[in-house]
């Protein structure tokens, strides 16, 4: 389903994540999270850019273990577990906040 | 009646590149694209085998396997996809060595 | 789960060419989730898969060797590196990535993920192991 972002159309796979990452900005973030009722907070844009730079230094989209091992050496320890995480993202930090910082579902995600 | 002689495997994994090479004659050229490009590196299994014959390879997948210019073996020339089609433009016939 | 078994991926052919380079590291990330004792050994034309300053922006494709860097990352800290069949491409080490994890339990100190081996050592390394996955 492609989704509307301030008058531009994004194409998105079966599972809502952007088809092109290089087609991302923030407005992308906006409107998915807005389809999933939640405020994107400065707390929730840490891991957002986090996951892009890491996307952008690595190529590929970390697995959740990566992820919170990451931050917390980033961002600190009490961001980096996964119960911060889960309370940011509650469909899961890996799906969901890749998926709203344009990335592909992450390597192993079921 | 000249032939650019096409190889795209390594020769390490085939043997496409010595039989290509065997079968060139005076007035043809060899043309070294994806894989095939790991033949021109200097010091490697191929280099003495292409030494002295008229070879080029595909800059851009050479660029894509890391591989910088110094390292090719000497006489062997780069070549952008605009002189790919050059190659074939001036050569009577393609033989790709699958 | 059960007892951590030892996982050996083999990397034998060259990058970008066919697909069993990308395919490889996949499965590695994928399986380096259940928290075994991965390790992976590049041998023949895999040794070109660590080639560092690869640029794929003129192919089209996707240039997936930073991903390789991230291995530390996912708990893959042994990285094997025939000596043979890097001599035999006229490479040395020098021309591939420098690969490092980073040892938490030593103040997160960077250390050398790649060990070159000699043929016979790694045949040493595969008898030890009791998976092995061929790419």
């Amino acid at each position: 389903m492609p989704i509307e972002v301030n008058g531009k159309t994004f194409e998105t796979d079966e599972e809502g994540y952007l088809a092109n990452i290089n087609e991302w900005e923030p407005g992308v973030a906006e409107v998915m999270a807005k389809e999933d009722e939640l405020e994107l907070t400065d707390e929730h844009w840490d891991i957002i850019n986090f996951l892009r730079e890491y996307y952008e230094e690595y190529q590929i989209a970390p697995a959740v273990r990566v992820l919170t091992k990451a931050v917390s050496k980033k961002l600190g320890k009490e961001k980096g577990n996964s119960k911060y995480l889960y309370g940011l993202f509650p469909y899961g930090p890996g799906k969901q906040a890749c998926r709203y910082a344009g990335l592909p579902k992450p390597t192993g995600c079921v | 009646m000249s032939i650019l002689h096409l190889v795209n495997k390594s020769p390490y994994e085939r043997d496409s590149l010595d039989t290509a090479a065997d079968y060139m004659v005076d007035g043809d050229a060899m043309l070294l694209i994806e894989d095939g490009v790991y033949a021109a590196m200097s010091g490697g299994k191929a280099a003495s085998k292409i030494s002295g014959m008229k070879v080029s390879v595909l800059g851009p997948d050479l660029a894509a396997r890391g591989i910088s210019e110094e390292k090719l073996v000497d006489g062997v020339t780069v070549v952008d996809y605009a002189g790919f089609v050059d190659l074939v433009e001036s050569n009577d016939k393609v033989q790709s060595w699958l | 789960m059960s007892e951590t078994k030892k996982f050996m991926y083999v990397n034998r052919r060259a990058p970008y060419g066919t697909i069993y380079a990308w395919e490889s590291l996949e499965v590695v990330l994928i399986g380096a989730a259940f928290e075994q004792d991965v390790s992976l050994a590049f041998i023949d034309d895999g040794v070109y898969q660590l080639v560092k300053g690869q640029d794929t922006a003129g192919v089209g494709m996707k240039n997936f060797s930073p991903t390789y860097a991230a291995l530390g990352d996912y708990e893959v800290t042994k990285i094997y590196v025939e000596k043979e069949s890097l001599e035999e491409r006229g490479l040395t080490l020098d021309d591939l990535q420098h690969l490092v994890w980073e040892d938490e339990d030593d103040d997160w100190a960077e250390k050398d993920s790649i060990r070159l081996v000699s043929r016979a050592e790694l045949a040493e390394v595969f008898s030890g192991q009791d998976v092995m996955f061929n790419f």
